[in-house]
């Protein structure tokens, strides 16, 4: 009564396809000792002049790095440099010869570089309103800047949170032979946060004294207000737009405000050049070497291992049967 | 109504059984009837009076069964609870809320939205298959009955609708609906057939009688004013017991177990039954008795969960140390940190409190580290187990064009489970047999008739005939060419003698006989010697049994109904040589005899007596008087019986018939001799009156004295001969078992069937074979009358057992096999506490291990014993109800579809329409699936270590706050969309080798029992390389970001710039790692793969273009910051290359020093080896088997050698000769 009528046992007939049966057409690659060793001689023979090409580039960068923290503070407040920092009335103004030790060619950039400065905290990164940032109308947006939302009379920052409200204030200027360098603090930040990130309509409020100009304009913010993500890192400050003869001496005059002291974080002053790869940093070419060469020692220890004991592929002797008779082993 | 069966009404069996149903009807005392009060004993039914049943409280549940879950309002509630009693989603469901709290360090968002998919999907998949319970459920339930509907009508209606007290007529063939009081039949004297092998897997009907009261009610329109009332029993789960009472027409009767008829059962050679309703749906005892099954999990599934616990533990630990260094930190950093305001701080980053900020950071890190855990495993396990089931279902190769039924994976959750398999317990009748019986040979006086050969004999000569080739070779190249000449002969001989059986097509013209001999045929038998013995033969066959003919309308002769289906082979074979058994009445049996080719005669034999067949008899006669007044007892039985009873003047023929019944066992025949005996009327009705007055006795022992009044007149019989039926195997059986042999596996046969049976069914499917030693554990008939009787038979089992494992071990030749052959009642005593694990290390060490007369429920103690004895994984394969505990109580069930009950496919993971499919079942797609899994689940944990640990080290370097360095959309995507398909595609899609190799070399499948795959050698590597990944890909990304510029415009990278670099190597490494664990790329492993590296950069472009407020520092990050950079590419490679080398350089130092063996079959198949070099890929193939024991390949294998050996000894004795 309830066999199935002829057409319903058909229908229950799974339908022939390639992909039901699973007979797909695919390739199955073989690790065969000569794909392996071509591999690994190939990653080797690109990874070693790409390792080279880096370091070769990394030494072409000029970079002159000067830590001044410690000696911006007048001798005798060097036992307590927190003091001197916090005190107002003390002249922050401190001078700093950089002599250039090869030709830079400009642009060359200006960094400040603060080290032990959590900048990638998460009380820190969070503590910022991006809607604020964008529009006026997000001005009143402060929910997630707390704790540095509003004054204590109640009304908003702008820009809020931490990040604003901790933005890095030393300031240099550069002159070679009294002859003042000028610093183009222009095009420092990315044209997408200037654009769309940042209001030109939205002012600072109760914050650091300062001029009045829209946000999009403060470029210094803009950079500042991407956080880092280790605690030693650099920051644009400007660019300088004229090559730099080498031994020539530059002056450095540096508004020594920012408080690294209590923390024990250092401040630097850096000068670079860049190239193809960005800063000085030799790091990305000896990886590459590292690894380029490993690469080439392994297809070596393959090499050596195919000629000391060469396995012919596909030969059955190595079947677990054959290699042990009695009970299969793997 | 016509009745076209009201022919053969007039028969009343009672009269002519002796053993069964012969019980009178015990009319009770009206005034006092047997206390059927109190509890256990309230079910009160009124025959033919449904609308009683309506109203409480007589209402009981109606015929509608459910075996579904869950229902509409309970869905989601049951669902959900289920959902999370999984540890991980538990954790994820805290981790959600916990995310609406400031302890996060991700939105919200991040954490609920991959949970709800995550659940959700799983949940979707429940709903399915409890979807598809509910439409076989009502399949069931909408099934048609003919039910009494007042008025003497009845009509067909939906089995759904029947109630408690409702008459029912079932017809011929039909299942009955519910359990039914049996009312009349259209028997005369109200007895019925029924098959009850959907419950206990017996396949001889059994005969159920009503009541005469209710005789009478034989006709539709006596129901019309009738009514009873029966009080009983309450629904329980014993099949075999009932108590109640019937009262009708002011009496009251005892009712017992023979007047039921339980739901699943189906009717036989009766054309109808009427019935009343007792039990219905779930108070029914089949459905009483189904246990729901229980949830199983793989083994790789329960070692899974362990890995989450090691997971489990690495995240508290790093969780531990992020809060200390986090609390460190804030006392003494803190402080410090004016640009962080400490003094404008809640609890979370309060330095004046640093323990309570500590322990808030615990909660925030254990969030954070969740990563760990991959929260996308178990759905994206059981999405890939749902395909992989899809493509069990699918395949064609296991589809069977009989019944139309394809393969069904029932429960997904197992299919890496099918790749482990170690031991295989098979029931026997509808799993390895049809229970179709065929006349093959007999032997007749002495000699030997019928040519064919049995499928076994056809089967093993095949591969002979291949095989021997391949031996040839290995024989030749070792020995001289003038021995091999001799060795050539005799396997010429031997090939030939077998060769040219397979050329002949078998014809199956005739069911149930394919008997081939020209001597026998056409008559030609009465020109042979003894003709007359022939003659006695053939009159048995037609004489000596208790089926009905029922004449054929098409083809003019007559089909026949018997109790077993080896009578209904007789029967036929008897037409076939011209003996047509026509009509039976009450007391005569008419037979059309056909001698040479003259016309037919009908004779008449009056039937005196039948002494039916039943288990402990293992025989059957009938007393018969011929036409000239002789009266003969003819006897048909099993071998050992019948030799035992034979007369000193019946034992001529016994040598050669005993040697012809070994012959036929070796075959895999069923074999039964013939006898008869001669007896005087005196004698005669002597025995008789006597039998009379037994028959008539009531009390316990009459049956006893039944027996030995039966045995009286079965003594000094006279040979005949004997008959061999072949029990026809499922197609493929005997090579599936031969391949499922090759692949290391273990059979064994759990069967209810008599041990002979049993036995001829090992050799059928060369589970046994000559000059295997077969290890029979029997209990010796101890007095039973003596008080420990138990425990003399315990410590004669205990012995047997004992001795039986001595001489394993004593065995030197490692190629002798030993079979174990146990009965139910041994079992029973072998299965005990003190004795099991004996039992079991004897069961181990054997090749194969047949169990007959086993219970069902001794099947499922058996499954457990092995299941828990060794540690392994088992399978049990059964198709009837019988098998259901066995089928629950095995590590993976499989149902056979193929029959009509549905219980054991029900209570089954897996249901394949015949035996032979689970050849392909396991070789290919419990292989495939094991490995696929195996691999997921390595690889699912690599990804997220490598993943989660960089989290872990930035958080090192950012003062351990709990910040992360990628966005929270990035994490949000990593597990749900951009790492998720290749890994599924790697799930369900990669294939080692293709499933021809896997079918070839049944060895490949011990890769799955060895576990090769899923130890914790594996395990712990993949994780150890999650590791070195991690480590790779911050500590490289760190120092190439480090704080110079990242290109040539000077810019610094800040955060997002570092953690979109960091996430792009993740993506990459992951991904190539993937693809270089994949050995088999379809364009759908391509797509998934290198489209989900495509998938990354597409979503970091639209995310950078989306409004700033959603990607804030993503804004824009790849066309502007990134993508320009050529840092970012140069660091990606470096990355990746760096990940992924060494594991590159360690799967090829395994595969070029120490390759598995699938890595060298891959390797032939690549270079096309196995076309260029024919032989040495079938001698592979055959080496690869040469621990074999059983299959007949190993039978092949043993006789090639047993050849061997007796050409070594003609060599050394032609050596000899020659030295002289």
């Amino acid at each position: 009564m309830d066999s199935p009528s002829p057409a319903r046992r058909h229908s229950k007939k799974p339908k022939y396809s390639k992909f039901t049966q699973q007979e797909l057409p695919a390739c199955k690659p073989i690790l065969s000792p000569g794909w392996v060793i071509t591999t690994f001689a190939f990653i080797g023979l690109i990874f070693i002049p790409v390792g080279l090409a880096s370091l070769f580039a990394s030494q072409k960068v000029v970079e002159i790095v000067d830590r001044y923290d410690v000696a911006c503070v007048p001798e005798h407040l060097q036992d307590d440099k927190l003091a001197y920092i916090q005190n107002s009335t003390e002249d922050k103004t401190c001078t700093r010869k950089l002599k250039v030790p090869r030709l830079m060619r400009s642009p060359i950039f200006i960094y400040y570089e603060l080290e032990n400065f959590y900048q990638n905290h998460r009380r820190y990164v969070k503590s910022r309103s991006d809607k604020q940032l964008r529009g006026k109308e997000g001005e009143g947006d402060t929910e997630s800047c707390s704790p540095e939302a509003k004054t204590s009379n109640g009304s908003v920052i702008v820009p809020c949170g931490l990040i604003a409200w901790s933005m890095f204030n030393d300031t240099y200027g550069f002159s070679i032979n009294s002859k003042v360098l000028d610093v183009n603090k222009k095009d420092i930040a990315w044209n997408s946060d200037k654009y769309h990130k940042f209001g030109s309509d939205v002012y600072p409020k109760n914050f650091q004294s300062g001029p009045l100009i829209g946000l999009s304009e403060q470029e210094d913010l803009i950079v500042w207000m991407r956080t880092a993500a280790l605690p030693t890192f650099r920051k644009l400050y400007g660019k300088i737009e004229v090559d730099l003869e080498p031994n020539e001496e530059i002056m450095v005059t540096i508004h020594n405000n920012y408080n690294t002291y209590s923390f024990g974080g250092k401040k630097r002053l850096v000068l670079s050049t860049t190239s193809w790869i960005g800063g000085k940093n030799d790091f990305l070419g000896m990886a590459y070497l590292t690894f380029g060469g490993l690469s080439l020692l392994i297809a070596a220890t393959f090499i050596l291992i195919h000629l000391i004991r060469p396995r012919s592929l596909g030969d059955p002797s190595y079947l677990s049967w054959n290699k042990n008779p009695v009970g299969y082993s793997n | 109504m016509a009745r076209p069966g009201r022919r053969r009404d007039k028969l009343r069996w009672s009269k002519l059984y002796t053993f069964s149903c012969v019980r009178p009807a015990v009319l009770l005392d009206t005034e006092n009837p047997p206390s059927l009060q109190g509890p256990g004993f309230s079910r009160v039914v009124y025959c033919n009076q449904p609308r009683v049943h309506r109203k409480k409280p007589f209402r009981y549940p109606s015929n509608y069964i459910s075996t579904t879950k869950y229902n509409i309002i309970t869905f989601l509630p049951k669902a959900l609870f289920e959902q999370f009693r999984r540890v991980a989603n538990i954790y994820f469901l805290l981790a959600a809320i916990l995310s609406l709290t400031p302890v996060a360090p991700f939105s919200a968002v991040s954490m609920i939205a991959p949970l709800c998919f995550v659940v959700g999907l799983s949940m979707a998949k429940e709903a399915l298959e409890d979807w598809r319970r509910f439409v076989q459920d009502m399949k069931v339930n909408s099934r048609k009955v003919s039910i009494h509907k007042g008025g003497g009508k009845f009509a067909y209606k939906p089995w759904q609708t029947i109630r408690v007290g409702d008459i029912v007529k079932v017809e011929k063939d039909q299942f009955f609906p519910a359990d039914l009081l049996l009312m009349s039949s259209s028997y005369d004297d109200g007895i019925c057939y029924v098959e009850t092998m959907n419950l206990d897997g017996e396949t001889n009907l059994k005969v159920k009688r009503c009541l005469e009261a209710t005789l009478p009610l034989d006709d539709n329109t006596a129901f019309q004013d009738f009514s009873a009332i029966i009080r009983c029993e309450d629904p329980n789960p014993n099949l075999y017991s009932f108590v109640g009472n019937f009262e009708y027409d002011q009496q009251v009767f005892a009712l017992d177990p023979s007047q039921i008829l339980l739901r699943d059962s189906k009717l036989r050679n009766t054309s109808y039954v009427f019935g009343v309703a007792i039990f219905t749906g779930h108070d029914s005892k089949v459905m009483q008795n189904a246990t729901s099954s229980p949830s199983k999990r793989s083994r790789i599934e329960k070692k899974m969960d362990q890995i989450i616990y090691i997971l489990f533990t690495l995240l508290v630990l790093i969780s531990l140390i992020s809060s200390i260094g986090f609390a460190v930190k804030t006392k003494y950093g803190m402080p410090e940190w004016w640009y962080l305001q400490p003094l404008r701080t809640t609890n979370l980053f309060d330095p004046s409190q640093p323990a309570l900020s500590g322990i808030f950071h615990l909660v925030t890190a254990l969030i954070l580290y969740g990563y760990l855990l991959p929260i996308s495993l178990y759905v994206s396990i059981e999405l890939v187990k749902v395909l992989q089931a899809m493509f069990i279902n699918q395949d064609i190769q296991m589809y069977d064009e009989e019944t139309g039924k394809p393969a069904q994976a029932r429960t997904s959750n197992l299919n890496e489970e099918l790749g482990q398999v170690d031991t295989i317990l098979s029931d026997k009748t509808g799993t390895l047999t049809c229970n179709q019986m065929d006349f093959l040979k007999c032997s007749i006086a002495g000699v030997s008739y019928g040519i064919g050969s049995s499928e076994v004999e056809i089967a093993a000569a095949k591969q002979m005939a291949s095989e021997i080739s391949g031996a040839h070779e290995r024989v030749s190249s070792s020995q001289n060419p003038w021995e091999n000449n001799a060795f050539r002969t005799s396997e010429i001989e031997l090939e030939s003698g077998i060769t040219c059986k397979i050329d002949k097509v078998r014809k199956s013209a005739v069911k149930g006989f394919i008997f081939e001999d020209n001597r026998l045929m056409e008559g030609n038998w009465s020109k042979e010697a003894s003709a007359d013995v022939i003659l006695l033969f053939f009159r048995i066959l037609a004489l000596c049994h208790t089926a009905i003919p029922e004449a054929n309308e098409e083809t003019g002769s007559f089909n026949y109904e018997s109790e077993s289906p080896d009578e209904g082979a007789f029967l036929v074979a008897a037409r076939e040589f011209g003996f047509e058994f026509c009509k039976r009445t009450q007391s005569s049996v008419f037979v059309r005899e056909r001698h040479s080719s003259s016309h037919p005669i009908e004779r008449e034999f009056k039937v005196l007596n039948i002494l039916e067949f039943n288990s402990k008899r293992k025989r059957m006669s009938v007393i018969v008087r011929d036409e000239s007044d002789q009266i003969l007892l003819l006897c048909k039985g099993a071998d050992s019986i019948i030799f035992d009873k034979l007369s000193k003047n019946g034992r001529i023929y016994e040598e050669e018939t005993c040697k012809h019944l070994c012959e036929y066992g070796e075959a895999g025949l069923r074999t039964l001799a013939l006898a008869y005996r001669k007896l005087e009327e005196s004698e005669y009705s002597a025995w008789n009156t006597e039998f009379l007055k037994v028959k008539t006795t009531i009390g316990p022992e009459r049956d006893a004295l039944l027996e030995n009044m039966a045995d009286l007149m079965e003594r000094d019989l006279i040979l005949v001969g004997a008959t061999a039926v072949e029990d026809k195997l499922q197609k493929g059986v005997a090579q599936c078992i031969d391949k499922l042999a090759q692949a290391g596996l273990k059979i064994w046969v759990l069967t209810g069937d008599k041990m002979e049976t049993a036995i001829n069914i090992g050799f059928a499917c060369s589970l046994l074979r000559q000059g295997m030693k077969q290890i029979c554990i029997s209990t010796t008939t101890a007095d039973p009358l003596a008080q420990d009787a138990k425990k003399v038979a315990k410590e004669n089992i205990s012995l047997q057992i004992t001795n039986a494992s001595q001489m394993i071990k004593l065995e030197k030749d490692p190629h002798a096999a030993f079979a174990l052959i146990i009965d139910g009642k041994t079992l029973s005593y072998a299965l005990e506490e003190d004795m099991r694990y004996a039992f079991l290390n004897l069961a181990v060490d054997c090749a194969s291990v047949i169990c007959c007369r086993v219970s069902p429920k001794q099947k499922a103690m058996v499954t457990r014993l092995v299941k828990e004895g060794t540690g392994k994984t088992t399978l049990a394969i059964g198709d009837g109800a019988n098998d259901v505990g066995m089928i629950q109580e095995a590590d993976i069930g499989v149902g056979i579809s193929g029959v009509e009950g549905m219980q054991a496919v029900m209570a089954s993971d897996f249901s394949i329409a015949q035996f032979r499919f689970l050849e392909r079942l396991l070789v290919v797609h419990g292989h495939w699936c094991y490995k696929r899994i195996a691999q997921m689940i390595c690889y699912f944990f690599y990804k997220n270590i490598a993943f989660g640990l960089t989290l872990f080290y930035f958080e090192a370097y950012t003062g351990f706050s709990g910040q992360s360095v990628y966005d929270d959309w990035y994490m949000l995507l990593f597990n749900v969309i951009l790492t998720s398909l290749p890994v599924i595609s790697l799930g369900v899609f990669e294939q080692d080798v293709s499933s021809e190799v896997c079918l070839q070399f049944p060895a490949l499948y011990q890769q799955g029992p060895k576990n090769l795959f899923f130890d914790w050698y594996r395990i712990l590597g993949w994780m150890a390389n999650g590791i070195y990944s991690s480590l790779a890909i911050f500590f490289l990304s760190i120092n190439i970001f480090y704080n110079q510029a990242f290109r040539a415009g000077g810019q610094t990278a800040d955060m997002a710039a570092v953690g979109t670099t960091m996430f792009t190597c993740i993506i990459w490494a992951v991904n190539i790692q993937i693809a270089l664990t994949m050995s088999h790329f379809t364009w759908i492993q391509h797509l998934f793969v290198w489209g989900s590296v495509a998938t990354w950069y597409l979503f970091l472009l639209g995310y950078g273009i989306t409004s700033p407020l959603y990607s804030r520092n993503a804004y824009k990050i790849l066309i502007e910051a990134l993508a320009p950079a050529p840092i970012y590419w140069v660091s990606t490679f470096l990355v990746t290359a760096a990940c992924n080398m060494p594991y590159l350089a360690h799967i090829s130092y395994q595969r070029s020093v120490n390759p598995l063996d699938h890595h060298v079959i891959q390797e032939i198949k690549y270079y096309g080896k196995d076309v260029e070099d024919r032989h040495m890929w079938t001698r592979e193939r055959s080496k690869a088997r040469q621990e074999t024991k059983i299959g007949f390949s190993a039978r092949v294998d043993a006789k090639i050698r047993q050849l061997k050996g007796k050409l070594q000894k003609k060599y050394s004795s032609m050596g000899v000769l020659q030295s002289a």
